[in-house]
């Protein structure tokens, strides 16, 4: 599952990988025409919309790219980087990346492609930009509080305009669709060219039929936590789900077992009931948390077994069939639930005297489990909640 | 050497989509370019200015950051040097390799160098806020869907319209030939 870095690919082989990938980023922005100024310009003034076609179609595949493979569990974008939102810095910063657009003629990324075949004007972009990181970084003190003002931490726009990412996306295409044919209007009338006479060429006619099997495609992507919450609804499939049950009595051992640092019990009663009595090596979770980012990277960390435990055994089914279903590994299901483990342990009086070796045995068992672990639940409640977290992937500029 | 025609619009498009994508799959982050000038200059201040770049807030934490290989050892910095590379590769195959100015028909040279400096200026700035640029939080913002990277987008689409008109004169007028002014 992706991304590859950095467990199957190490951070030095990142650093090989980037120059490849820089290597086929600068070969096509050249050949497609961005290490020339006045091309790249020309979008403002409309003799050229290159850069509009270019910048459009890219999107839109590695969107529409990225959400496929979301959907289909290839990709876990709780570890890929999404740009954070600083609502006034970002509009700031790129009204004046716009004016030093019309002004310089390129932006960084193409001022690079120009200047390595040979144009002055983007070495002589590259050097202010030089000069306008040094003079940002010199008045940081004053830039500090706009370049940190309104932060709302990394919202994707879906979430911010709440609807599905399907949406958005054939949005985002019949705009690029759009926006295409105006461009060829306006470029024929600024230049004064004739309308083609060969209205559709190969690579045009491939890319609409592409485009229009993505518009129909968008349609089958459903809301995937609709989805898995309907499933997860289901008793019969919930039921029918391969899932791995943890015995009561494995389960209590590991609890009492301080050297046991592998099982991680996730705790899905209510709130209330889980600020009474916290397990040992527990963490609070709802059916939220599975979809949200920060607390579900807490299942992924390496090595942990996860045990789901609800009042009810079918409730944690449930949650472990939605985290299976959204890649969590090692999921297991407590055998009896909270219930269960209440009557078979905490609680346990045997009912009749032990019959055999084995049973005696579970009996001495239940009985120490039941001084050890109301304790460890004392002790529980005084430390703080568990929280670990995973580096995720850094990026942007 | 004759110069090549220029890839169709849409099939770079394409391309550069996959490359995006490709890179989102394998290394969890998206392509960039000013993330490099970054580097650079905090690089350049660190040595000319040790002690400065201890001291002031934006070098150091970009040195803490950088702890490990120094501010140079970043992803971004490899990859720009991979785009020299490739567009330099590119330009050769197609003949169009050729030192020159290119500016509009209607200002000099030395005009159009220091529109250029000056432009760098507001890049470097704005990208600093804006957290990337039209590569990092623009194209690779879109990708991954981020609200801030489509913001900042927005804010850079709108403001080249807005104050194009005001620069007309140093792109627009004389004969188009949509390519280089000697």
């Amino acid at each position: 599952m992706g991304p590859l870095v950095p467990d199957l690919i190490s951070e030095n082989l990142n650093y090989i990988l980037a120059l490849f990938i820089g290597i086929a980023f600068g070969a096509i922005l050249e050949s497609a025409g961005f290490s020339s100024s006045r091309r790249l310009v020309g979008l403002f003034y409309g003799y050229d919309f290159t850069v509009l076609r270019v910048f459009f179609t890219a999107s839109i595949v590695a969107m529409v790219g990225v959400m496929t493979l979301e959907r289909l569990g290839l990709l876990d974008m709780n570890l890929v980087y999404v740009n954070p939102t600083f609502v006034w810095s970002a509009i700031v910063g790129g009204l004046l990346m716009g004016l030093g657009f019309v002004l310089g003629g390129y932006c960084p990324g193409t001022s690079f492609c120009a200047a390595a075949i040979g144009k002055l004007d983007a070495l002589a972009l590259i050097g202010g930009a030089l000069v306008g990181v040094l003079l940002f970084a010199e008045g940081y003190p004053l830039l500090e509080a706009l370049h940190k003002a309104k932060h709302v931490g990394s919202p994707r726009i879906t979430e911010t305009l709440g609807v599905a990412p399907s949406l958005f996306a054939v949005a985002m295409l019949l705009f690029a669709l759009v926006a295409f044919g105006v461009a060829s209007l306006v470029e024929r009338k600024v230049n004064r060219t004739p309308a083609p006479t060969r209205l559709w060429t190969p690579a045009g006619a491939t890319v609409l039929a592409g485009a229009v099997v993505l518009a129909l495609s968008a349609f089958s992507y459903r809301d995937r936590k609709a989805d898995l919450l309907n499933l997860a609804g289901d008793e019969r499939v919930v039921r029918s789900y391969p899932v791995a049950v943890m015995r009561l009595d494995e389960f209590a051992f590991r609890l009492m077992d301080t050297e046991d640092n592998r099982i991680q019990v996730v705790d899905f009663r209510p709130e209330a009931d889980v600020a009474r009595e916290r397990l040992p090596k527990s963490v609070a979770f709802t059916v939220d948390n599975l979809f949200e980012q920060e607390p579900s990277r807490l299942l992924r960390t390496r090595g942990k077994i996860n045990v789901f435990v609800a009042e009810d055994e079918l409730k944690a089914r449930r949650m472990a069939v939605i985290a299976s279903e959204l890649g969590v590994p090692r999921v297991m299901v407590l055998e009896g639930g909270w219930q269960g483990l209440r009557k078979q342990v905490l609680e346990f009086t045997p009912s009749r005297p032990p019959r055999n070796l084995e049973e005696e045995f579970t009996y001495r068992f239940r009985q120490r489990a039941q001084q050890v672990i109301p304790a460890l639940i004392r002790q529980n409640k005084a430390s703080a909640p568990v929280k670990k977290e995973k580096k995720r992937v850094l990026g942007g500029c | 050497m004759n110069e090549q025609r220029y890839q169709n619009p849409y099939m770079a498009g394409v391309l550069l989509g996959l490359l995006l994508l490709v890179t989102i799959y394998i290394t969890g982050r998206g392509l960039g370019a000013s993330g490099a000038i970054k580097s650079v200059t905090v690089a350049g201040v660190s040595a000319v200015a040790p002690q400065h770049a201890q001291s002031a807030q934006f070098y150091s934490e970009y040195l803490k950051e950088h702890a490990d290989g120094g501010p140079l050892k970043n992803w971004l910095v490899f990859e720009v040097v991979g785009v020299l590379i490739g567009a330099f590769l590119s330009g050769l195959v197609a003949g169009r390799l050729k030192l020159v100015t290119e500016r509009g028909p209607r200002v000099t040279s030395r005009t159009r160098l220091v529109a250029a400096f000056l432009g760098g200026i507001l890049w470097g700035i704005g990208s600093q806020l804006g957290r990337g640029c039209t590569s990092g939080a623009a194209l690779s913002g879109m990708a991954v869907m981020s609200t801030g990277g489509i913001l900042t987008m927005l804010a850079i689409f709108a403001g080249a319209y807005a104050f194009a008109y005001f620069f007309r004169k140093l792109w627009t007028g004389g004969v188009h030939d949509g390519t280089s002014g000697a």
